[in-house]
């Protein structure tokens, strides 16, 4: 893990509605490191979905790039053309989806969408590509990979349909793979067994990976860094163990506590009220409205980023010097205070 | 929990639920294969499964929106299986309640939240609108929605809110157990917490049963008192949440727990997952499974075999 592959800096992505323009993303930094893989967490509307695909250049036509750069590989992949992105996506930056069923094409036998990448940007013949991508179903774990090759994406299990995909995403041995919610609609244990292969396929083929979750367990498993977004803003970012052992943010507290562990018993932590509406951000901290923590100067002005550790930051007023001491929510410091121990008796 | 009777207040006894090909009546699923179990009045009972394992179908063949293949379920002391007569219906629906996953299908999108609320009333017999009204308005505030909801028309909430909605409706006809299919799966992170927290305050105050269908361990764990775990069909374990947790006896639910992610990052870097293979269990004839009870409260779907195994080994890390 060194050296930088992609970097986010101040990106922001608008989109233009019926009603007005709403703010998706608004002034995103993060540095995705060589073989690391980043989870990006946040409740629904928060951006990270739209923070990848601008990545990808892949934004429905009535979103904005404002401002902001992207950087891989020397370009800044903001200002690429349509034509440009082709070489670009698949072989360096590739994706899964959420949904396995509508990422793939119903009608179409699954090994010649897995060929396709490889026909067009590698140009193998029928033969040269069927043999890759047997190969490439094996790698993710598909049984019996040459008499699948020639069926239907109905025919596999979910679990299956996203190796498939996963399979497909491979195909051109991207640099990056960027995976958004990859896991979230199938079950715990066809989950485990995705998480798994990700990590495997991970150091195999020397991936980095941006992880796009919503669940804070896949996060704990799959991640070594995290960043928290909120209402299109990273607000707390460190490694995997900063955010779950020391979250410095409201808004990560409230994320981590308002989920139960298999231990938790006391009532959870809920939080108040619902996400801003984008369209009319917040002045200040636009968490502030459901912060229980909220001091004045959180309506009124937006946080800047402090520094908890060499590798941790958080948004928050309350790591100002001046700022007064606050007790994490009883649910988390009992959990922390769990793991802790869990860990030192281990 | 002073109030809480060790009698069940529903029992399901060998639930069938088939559902055949619809053209050539050939092929069939047994989604609900002869599952037993009890609800006792003030508890919270989960069940736990993977997609397709049948929990759901249980829950609607208790409140007969499918009519089961064969089977008998009692709602305190009466039968609410067989022919659905009139009054028969008339003293299910009275009695039990239900809350949808799905909070925007459930909820008629053109219909007033009054209407939604105030239809169950208007079946029970409160023929008077003002009256109506009055308990619609109570209820929303109940579930932590404000009066003023009573006209609007479901599109105008957020998912919470109409998860709350569903609540109110389910609670406007005053049951005495409340099935919820996955409640909160179809809501945010932050949002889960919040009908969490609310579903366990009425439990408290209004004294509810609830039968609380999830795939989540982690709030499943967190809400119920018992717990079923299901797998095609078949009901393997049931036992109280925190001895199921702590002492699985079930290969499938040992691998279950195994595969939830927990929030502790140095948890998950040593933990060890299993895998389920159906075909250990070599059942056939003279080895078929049936429910064997490990202790009080501990019902395990097993063979003879296995649970004199089972049985041996427990003994074995007492000793």
């Amino acid at each position: 893990m060194g050296e930088t592959i992609l970097k986010v800096k101040d990106l922001r992505v608008n989109f233009r509605a019926w009603a007005g323009t709403v703010q998706a993303v608004r002034g995103v930094n993060f540095e995705l490191k060589k073989g690391e893989t980043l989870a990006i967490v946040g409740e629904s509307g928060s951006g990270k979905s739209v923070t990848t695909k601008a990545i990808l250049g892949i934004l429905p036509s009535n979103a904005r790039i404002t401002s902001g750069e992207i950087l891989y590989d020397g370009k800044d992949l903001t200002k690429l053309k349509e034509k440009d992105f082709y070489s670009i996506r698949g072989k360096h930056i590739s994706l899964v989806f959420q949904d396995p069923l509508s990422a793939l094409n119903p009608i179409q036998k699954v090994g010649k969408q897995i060929c396709e990448a490889l026909r067009k940007n590698e140009h193998m013949t029928a033969a040269e590509a069927k043999k890759r991508a047997v190969a490439l179903m094996e790698d993710v774990g598909i049984p019996e990979p040459e008499t699948k090759f020639s069926q239907y994406p109905f025919q596999f299990s979910g679990g299956m349909r996203q190796r498939i995909v996963i399979a497909i995403a491979l195909a051109l041995n991207p640099k990056i793979l960027i995976c958004d919610e990859p896991t979230t609609a199938l079950d715990v244990t066809i989950q485990s067994r995705i998480l798994d292969k990700i990590k495997d396929l991970k150091e195999e083929h020397d991936l980095s990976v941006i992880f796009i979750t919503h669940d804070l367990g896949v996060v704990a498993t799959v991640a070594d860094r995290v960043c928290v977004m909120y209402a299109g803003k990273i607000v707390e970012y460190g490694t995997v163990d900063d955010i779950f052992y020391e979250p410095a943010h409201p808004y990560t507290w409230a994320l981590l506590s308002s989920m139960p562990d298999l231990d938790t018993r006391e009532k959870l932590f809920s939080i108040p009220g619902a996400p801003p509406n984008m369209m009319y951000p917040p002045k200040g901290d636009a968490f502030a409205p459901r912060n229980r923590y909220a001091m004045e100067i959180d309506f009124e002005q937006e946080p800047p980023f402090f520094k908890v550790s060499d590798t941790h930051y958080a948004a928050t007023w309350l790591l100002h010097p001046k700022a007064p001491k606050v007790e994490l929510p009883e649910v988390l410091r009992h959990r922390i205070q769990r793991m802790k121990e869990e860990r030192e008796g281990a | 929990m002073s109030e809480k009777e060790n009698r069940p207040i529903l029992e399901i006894s060998e639930l069938c639920m088939d559902f055949y090909d619809t053209g050539t009546k050939k092929s069939c699923v047994h989604a609900v294969d002869h599952v037993s179990f009890a609800v006792r009045k003030g508890e919270t009972f989960g069940l736990v499964g993977e997609s397709g394992c049948g929990k759901t179908t249980t829950g609607r063949c208790i409140i007969r929106l499918y009519q089961p293949t064969s089977g008998e379920m009692y709602y305190d002391g009466k039968p609410i299986h067989g022919k659905l007569t009139r009054e028969k219906r008339k003293y299910i629906t009275d009695h039990i309640a239900m809350v949808f996953q799905d909070p925007i299908a459930s909820l008629n999108p053109r219909m007033t939240v009054q209407d939604i609320i105030g239809e169950g009333l208007k079946l029970r017999g409160i023929k008077d609108r003002e009256e109506r009204h009055r308990i619609v308005k109570g209820l929303l505030v109940r579930v932590g929605l404000t009066p003023e909801h009573a006209t609007r028309y479901p599109h105008e909430f957020s998912g919470g809110q109409r998860q709350r909605i569903g609540i109110a409706r389910a609670l406007a006809v005053n049951p005495g157990l409340i099935i919820a299919d996955e409640p909160v799966s179809a809501l945010d992170v932050s949002v889960q917490a919040q009908v969490i927290n609310l579903l366990n305050e009425l439990k408290e105050e209004l004294g509810l049963t609830i039968l609380f269908i999830a795939h989540n361990l982690s709030v499943v764990k967190y809400f119920s008192d018992r717990i079923g775990v299901m797998y095609c069909g078949k009901l393997l374990e049931v036992a109280d949440a925190d001895k199921l947790f702590q002492n699985p006896a079930h290969p499938y639910t040992k691998a279950l727990l195994s595969a939830a992610p927990q929030p502790d990052p140095y948890l998950e870097r040593r933990r060890k997952k299993l895998l389920y293979d159906p075909s250990l269990h070599r059942y056939g004839p003279g080895n078929e499974p049936s429910y064997h009870t490990i202790e009080e409260g501990h019902i395990l779907y097993c063979s003879d075999m296995e649970f004199e195994k089972l049985m041996e080994a427990r003994e074995g890390k007492k000793v």
